[in-house]
């Protein structure tokens, strides 16, 4: 009885220490956002708008890529550590695609890639698209009722499996992709807001648009949150949960693999480890977000993108992926819901 | 000890109420559970009593209400804390350590009674072995109390599942509890069986410890315990002997509207 | 030390059929003795390179131990174990070198190496207590995460905080350990003179102190795993509700899980940065958490004998294999006539170069092979090898339950 009451008095003082720590974090927040907003000012607003449409444009790649995470995530409780380096495998293989359809730097800008470069996008999406659906047949669905820690150790050595496959590809070197967008822009107010930022920014916008339709209209979409919220119950009503869980991760590949070649698209470059910080970049988006939530993913992943490039633009570059995942940690822990709250709203 | 001779309370369930989002599961629910007795909580499928054993126990507190247990209010505590406070439960679905022995099961039922701090675990000192002598011989003597000896050093999974249920039972008596709260402990089992419970629930009551029990069928209760809830739909709709409960309207109706 | 003679005697007596551990560990403790005698015979005398590799190995043998710690013992995926290591090596970097010198302090500390180990294990052991303490509260795959981000943060802080840390250049010239005072008696040389100046700069000395280390937390480790809180780990593990209920403090139990890993890890740092005297950001990466994960999965999670196979085996996979390999495949290809493929072109970088580049695979296939194929490991416990093949009938946490209700 002793030692339940000494329990219990450390659960009594641990309180005060909790909202101690509450308040220095807010604190140090505040802080951060008062000295940024002194920097945003001193550098003047066309600064503060062509920072504001990177961060725009670099949210939508991550909020892509958050989506699968959230989706997966939502229907099976797993956090596929591999689907950031599907991410780049997009990116590998649209780059080894272009010359296929003929593209190449020399068409630059000219009207006559558009056809070629959406026949890219499509080949492949789908291609990621079938490549996750193979990972989680022949890696995922056997540990499916074994104990949490396997799938997700699974999960890791896919990371792995995925990077090494494209680190013995390409090596450790940058991957230069073709710049094959326009270069030029708009210019308001002193900042130049790119075709290319403008491109980034649609075809996200574009792709989630359709992904929300689907998943709140079809059938299959239907399916998809009945699974996520009662997998017994969605069995008996004759769902077929294998090919419902299957689908998630086509779609979710479909969306990475659309922000790999965006990403090389606006960036020119790749590298076959990029999916592991963006993987965590676009996970901290979904968890920002409220993890199952397709709207939070969005979301996060545009406060994600905004907050990178803010601390990119005026303070230590050196320090945003400290930032970030300091973030995630602190959202973890004060706010595991996220955002928006966790799982699909209309429940 | 019988009822009449204590008659001061050692769980007291006050005004109750658990919501499940829009759901009311518990809805302002009060008794009183008295020393030494053998309390019976019952009622249909959903009723609400299986979360009020969780509510009890801190596995979700209540939405509203309070609980006291020994005059001490525990409400909202949390689950381990409970169980040091003197409150043990079994669970409705059998929640044994699936791949660790009969044995080792019941003793980690003491772990909340035990002293071994990790320097004397790390280095094994005599006050640990003496402590972890004792830990055994005790979960031997409660394996010998539910019955289930010969069943010592195997998997609690490849119980035959009688058995599972009367382990289950020593291992929450490893937490020296003077209040047990068993979950439908007779579910899934034969008449004989039945009979043979109820015997070692006697035994239990005869060592001093309260216990409250949650049973679905009411014919099994009216035997053992003098006292009986019953809830429906998360009310309670009687209270009072099995001759009362069972003459009365709304209980008849309760248990009409859901059995065939 | 009865208690270890007794142990000794147990392990000479009981029957293998029934406790392969036992062959285990006496096959390890006569090939520790063996090795260093074998290898300067065979090299006749020259062999100290591959004993301090093996003492080198023995700081692997230690992560993997506490790691497993974490993973086998309490069912937590810990991602940034290395970050724990890097702040062991640190804090003996802080602790023992000129370096403070040239910080805001100004003021260089010079302690013992005996006593380092300790600050160091503390200084890990804590940080894990300050992180693990909120996070432990949540569902148990949220920790993989918020380690994995703590183990890219750690680095990043000391390569980014150059004024306390040098930054990339790294802190170099760490103190040399020393025998401690009261051990330098008339055995350790010469009784007067030099004995106060007694230096471990023979890697054989690094060897022997890594077995000691190594010999001394296996006898701990176990003795945990056969005590309550070991228990209680287990059952943890398997139910954490019905665990809570009978009285185990969930989050208490978890989170000294993790900080014993910590604490091992740390000291491990602490060992690795005196032996290397050198500590540099660059050495405490992603990979170096995921190698240690690989050797307690490959070695079979929960059975220490098992990690300390799966660490020495990955080990010289990873340092005696994998080096020599591009040079042997270029070989094989050119005795075999096939040169062309030594030479590069496009993306092929010659067969050596892609031999090279297998590591990340080799990593990736070894990590989900084993949980398809042989998830409970090559020297699976018993316990664990069930439990990863049958699987576990509800793996629900407290929060899920509330989760599911609200």
């Amino acid at each position: 009885m002793v030692g339940s009451l000494k329990q219990a008095r450390i659960a009594f003082v641990g309180a005060p220490i909790g909202r101690l720590v509450n308040l220095l974090v807010i604190l140090a927040v505040l802080y951060a956002i008062f000295i940024l907003a002194t920097k945003i000012f001193a550098q003047g607003p066309s600064y503060f708008l062509q920072i504001l449409t990177f961060g725009v444009a670099n949210g939508a790649i991550y909020a892509l890529v958050a989506l699968g995470y959230t989706m997966v995530y939502g229907i099976i409780e797993l956090i596929n550590f591999a689907h950031g380096d599907l991410f780049t495998l997009g990116g590998f293989i649209s780059v080894f695609l272009l010359p296929i359809f003929g593209l190449d730097a020399s068409k630059a800008g000219t009207p006559g890639i558009i056809l070629p470069l959406l026949a890219v996008f499509i080949v492949t999406m789908l291609i990621c698209g079938a490549i996750n659906v193979t990972i989680e047949r022949v890696a995922y669905r056997p540990l499916r009722h074994a104990p949490r820690l396997a799938p997700l150790i699974t999960a890791v050595g896919m990371s792995f499996v995925l990077e090494g496959v494209m680190f013995l590809w390409k090596g450790p070197f940058n991957v230069p992709y073709p710049n094959l967008l326009p270069t030029n822009g708009i210019v308001i107010g002193g900042a130049t807001i790119g075709v290319k930022d403008i491109f980034v920014i649609v075809v996200a916008a574009i792709l989630m648009i359709v992904l929300a339709l689907f998943v709140s209209r079809s059938t299959l979409g239907k399916a998809m949150r009945a699974t996520a919220q009662d997998q017994d119950a969605t069995e008996l009503m004759g769902i077929d949960i294998n090919r419902t869980i299957a689908a998630t991760f086509f779609i979710g590949a479909v969306l990475a693999g659309a922000g790999g070649t965006i990403f090389g698209l606006y960036y020119n470059t790749l590298v076959f480890d990029l999916g592991f910080s963006a993987g965590l970049f676009a996970f901290t988006a979904a968890v920002f977000g409220g993890i199952g939530n397709i709207q939070g993913a969005a979301l996060g992943g545009l406060l994600i993108g905004l907050i990178t490039a803010l601390w990119d633009g005026y303070m230590e570059s050196t320090w945003t992926q400290v930032i970030i995942f300091a973030i995630l940690i602190l959202v973890l822990v004060f706010r595991p819901t996220g955002l928006l709250g966790m799982r699909v709203p209309e429940k | 000890m019988t009822v009449e001779a204590a008659a001061d309370p050692i769980l007291r369930i006050d005004h109750v109420t658990k919501r499940f989002g829009g759901l009311v599961a518990v809805d302002d629910v009060t008794f009183d559970v008295k020393k030494g007795e053998i309390f019976a909580l019952i009622g249909p499928n959903g009723a609400g009593k299986t979360t009020l054993f969780n509510g009890i126990t801190g596995i979700f507190p209540p939405t509203a209400g309070r609980i006291v247990f020994q005059g001490r209010e525990i409400t909202g505590a949390k689950p381990h804390q409970v169980a040091a406070f003197g409150i043990a439960r079994t669970f409705q679905n059998i929640r044994l350590f699936e791949y660790m022995s009969s044995l080792d099961n019941v003793r980690l039922g003491q772990h909340c009674r035990m002293h071994a701090k990790l320097w004397d675990s790390l280095f094994k000192t005599p006050a640990e072995h003496r402590e972890e002598q004792r830990v055994t011989d005790r979960a031997m003597e409660l394996l010998q109390f539910v019955g289930i000896e010969q069943y010592t050093h195997i998997y609690a999974r490849n119980l035959p599942y009688g058995s599972q249920r009367r382990l289950e039972i020593a291992r929450a008596l490893a937490t020296n509890p003077a209040l047990l709260l068993l979950d439908e402990p007779a579910a899934g089992f034969t008449p004989q069986e039945k009979v043979e419970l109820m015997g070692l629930v006697h035994k239990i009551v005869d060592q001093g410890i309260t216990v409250f029990l949650i049973e679905h069928d009411m014919k099994v209760v009216m035997g053992v315990s003098r006292r009986i809830v019953v809830l429906d739909h998360g009310e309670k709709i009687a209270e009072g002997t099995p001759e009362q409960v069972r003459r009365d309207q709304r209980v008849i109706e309760a248990y009409l509207g859901t059995q065939h | 030390m009865r208690g270890l003679l007794s142990r000794l005697g147990s392990i000479l007596e009981s029957d293998p059929r029934k406790n392969p551990n036992a062959v285990v560990y006496l096959v390890l403790a006569v090939a520790t003795i063996a090795f260093p005698i074998g290898v300067q015979v065979a090299t006749r005398g020259s062999g100290s390179f591959l004993i301090s590799q093996a003492a080198d190995a023995g700081v692997y043998i230690l992560l993997a131990i506490g790691l497993n710690v974490v993973v086998g013992f309490a069912g937590l995926l810990d991602l940034g174990y290395a970050a724990f290591f890097a702040i062991g090596a640190y804090t003996y970097a802080f602790v023992a070198s000129d370096h403070l010198e040239f910080t805001p302090i100004h003021q260089a500390l010079h302690i013992p190496f005996w006593i380092a180990l300790l600050v160091g294990m503390f200084a890990a052991a804590g940080a894990g207590a300050i992180l693990g303490a909120p996070t432990l509260r949540l569902r148990g795959d949220y920790l993989a995460i918020v380690t994995l981000g703590f183990g890219e943060i750690v680095p990043r802080l000391f390569r980014n905080a150059s004024t306390w840390t040098s930054g990339v250049n790294g802190i170099s010239a760490l103190d040399t350990p020393a025998l401690p005072i009261w051990l330098n008696g008339p055995w350790s040389g010469d009784a007067l003179a030099i004995v106060q100046n007694f230096k471990i700069i023979d890697p054989l000395a690094y060897y022997v102190i890594m077995a000691i280390l190594v010999a001394i937390s296996v006898l701990l480790v176990n003795n945990l795993r056969r005590s309550r809180m070991g228990r209680a780990w287990m059952a943890v593990r398997e139910d954490e509700v019905a665990a809570a209920a009978m009285g185990v403090n969930t989050v208490g139990v978890k989170l000294l899980a993790f900080s014993i890993g910590a604490a091992f890890s740390g000291f491990a740092g602490t060992f690795y940065g005196a032996k290397l005297s050198l500590v540099s950001p660059e050495n405490f990466g992603f990979t170096v958490s995921i190698t240690i994960l690989i050797m307690v999965v490959l070695g079979g999670m929960g059975n220490i004998p098992g990690v300390i196979v799966g660490a020495l085996l990955i080990y010289y996979v990873i340092f005696n294999i994998l080096p020599g390999l591009p040079q042997q495949a270029s070989d094989f290809a050119n005795s075999i006539g096939a040169t062309s493929l030594n030479s590069p072109s496009g993306d092929w970088p010659g067969l050596a170069g892609e031999v090279q580049r297998l590591k990340y695979l080799i990593f990736g296939l070894i990590l989900v092979l084993t949980m398809l194929l042989r998830p409970q490991g090559l020297l699976p416990s018993r316990q664990r090898a069930e439990e990863l093949q049958k699987g576990v009938h509800d793996d629900t946490t407290i929060e899920d339950v509330n989760a599911e209700t609200t």
